[in-house]
């Protein structure tokens, strides 16, 4: 669990942000001189979960 | 599961294990297996008349023309929309062609053989770019040059090949892609080095200078000549893939204009298909995306063999020329394609991306678990019969061919 004293920590001290995922957010984060690493991800088979399983059955 | 993994595998020593070789160059008619007269094989999936794009159709209509079926292109229109021509899809005869892709009886056709496995595929000669019949002109302009490749370049190449004993493909590309080309937007190298050659042996065969001297220029000024090349080799490369039991591996994509179908191996000659996407790119002076004809053509099976936007990272110009960024994008794009292929081409390297090699063996599980998409270099044509080339772009593969490839497979090996 985090303390209030974490969060207070985090939030007072410089952000450098790993996104994943929506883009939109790092953009936002770099457009305010964040430092921001966007990593592309979605997820597995389009978050259809029957292809998805199929997937996993196929080995990947 | 094992039996994809096996099955995967000898889909992808089979595609490396090819050898490639442009051995001739022979009319339509005396190679192209179930060809007729009043038969055109056009690009992509099988479609019928009425859902054909407006390019397909003015290049039927001018290839009709050109064959003497029809007397003028009104009459053509006619007897196309009556039922008087029959279709089929080049890929159903060994055959590819660019774009529209038109392969009638009379017209020369390069042939590649596939040395590994003895099988041949076809690919009309390159025209050049702008009003061509590829990109749906068909004017008197369209059709005279496609008569002179017919009656002297054609015949020309062929003597020249049969005497030299043919040009091995896989060393021509390895070298191209050390020069910067990625084999679908960009040729610029290969067609250089495809010219130096052949010219001494069109220069040795020929009975007419004034000929030869036609032809050397007109192979010289043309950047994608080596475009049809590229594509004939990458289906005798893949064809020998099909029928693999249980392997997601990609053997042919392509598109008609109106859809965009796939094959895998483990499902054999069935299509796989959704409506055809948009290219996005840069556009010749005074034309816009609003003059746009939605993707088209048998090239992306350069992308199938690991090349065009597969081998982005190559070409760090073609990033440019189709609108997809900075040249440092480039290898990003390749990168990308990696996750979605089973291996890398030993014998294909990237020198700037330290010697990695073209990303090779689309995998449908990858695609659709990763939703990362095949990327396609393309050109672009202009949505109305008879204008041309009017840009060139990147275009998404739809994931939906993919995703109907999965549930097929899947089914075919039992699982639900």
């Amino acid at each position: 669990m985090e303390s209030d004293k974490d969060n207070a920590s985090l939030l007072g001290g410089k952000l450098s942000v790993i996104n994943v995922g929506l883009d939109k957010f790092a953009t936002e984060l770099a457009d305010h001189d964040v430092p921001v690493v966007h990593l592309d991800w979605k997820p597995p088979a389009g978050g259809d979960p029957k292809l998805a399983a199929l997937l996993s059955k196929m080995g990947t | 599961m094992d039996i994809i993994e096996k099955a995967n595998e000898e889909a992808i020593r089979r595609m490396l294990g090819a050898e490639p070789v442009l051995i001739n160059v022979v009319p339509a008619r005396e190679i192209v297996p179930n060809l007729q007269d009043k038969m055109i094989l056009h690009a992509g999936p099988p479609i019928e008349w009425d859902r054909m794009c407006g390019p397909m159709q003015g290049a039927i209509a001018g290839i009709t023309v050109f064959e003497g079926w029809a007397n003028d292109l009104n009459q053509a229109f006619t007897m196309a929309a009556s039922g008087d021509i029959a279709f089929d899809a080049n890929h159903h005869h060994d055959a590819v062609g660019p774009m529209t892709g038109m392969t009638t009886v009379s017209q020369p056709m390069l042939v590649v053989e596939n040395k590994t496995t003895g099988n041949r595929a076809y690919c009309a000669i390159n025209e050049g770019l702008g009003k061509v019949m590829r990109f749906g002109g068909n004017d008197a302009e369209v059709l005279n040059r496609l008569a002179w490749i017919r009656d002297v370049l054609g015949p020309a190449m062929g003597k020249a090949l049969r005497d030299m004993g043919g040009i091995e493909l896989k060393p021509l590309i390895a070298r191209g892609l050390s020069m910067g080309d990625e084999m679908h937007q960009r040729n610029v190298a290969c067609s250089g080095l495809v010219l130096r050659a052949i010219a001494a042996a069109m220069a040795k065969t020929s009975d007419d200078g004034t000929e030869l001297s036609e032809a050397l220029a007109f192979i010289s000024a043309n950047d994608q000549f080596h475009l049809n090349i590229a594509m004939a080799m990458g289906k005798a490369i893949m064809d020998p893939v099909r029928d693999i039991d249980g392997s997601s591996i990609v053997t042919a994509m392509s598109r008609n204009g109106t859809d965009f179908g796939i094959r895998v191996s483990g499902t054999g000659d069935e299509w796989f298909t959704a409506p055809v996407e948009m290219p996005e790119g840069l556009y010749f002076a005074g034309y816009t995306e609003a003059d746009a004809n939605p993707d088209m053509g048998d090239s992306t099976i350069v992308e199938t063999i690991g090349l065009g936007g597969f081998a982005m990272g190559a070409s760090p110009a073609v990033a440019g020329f189709v609108g997809a960024g900075a040249a440092s994008e480039a290898a990003n794009y390749t990168h990308r394609m990696s996750e979605i292929c089973a291996t890398e081409n030993p014998e294909w390297t990237i020198p700037s991306m330290d010697y990695l090699g073209v990303p090779t063996g689309i995998d449908v599980r990858l695609v659709v678990d990763s939703g990362i998409a095949p990327t396609i270099n393309t050109g672009i044509a202009h949505r109305e019969p008879g204008i041309g080339q009017v840009g060139a772009g990147v275009v998404r593969a739809p994931m939906a061919c993919f995703e109907q490839a999965v549930r097929r497979l899947a089914e075919k090996l039992g699982i639900s």
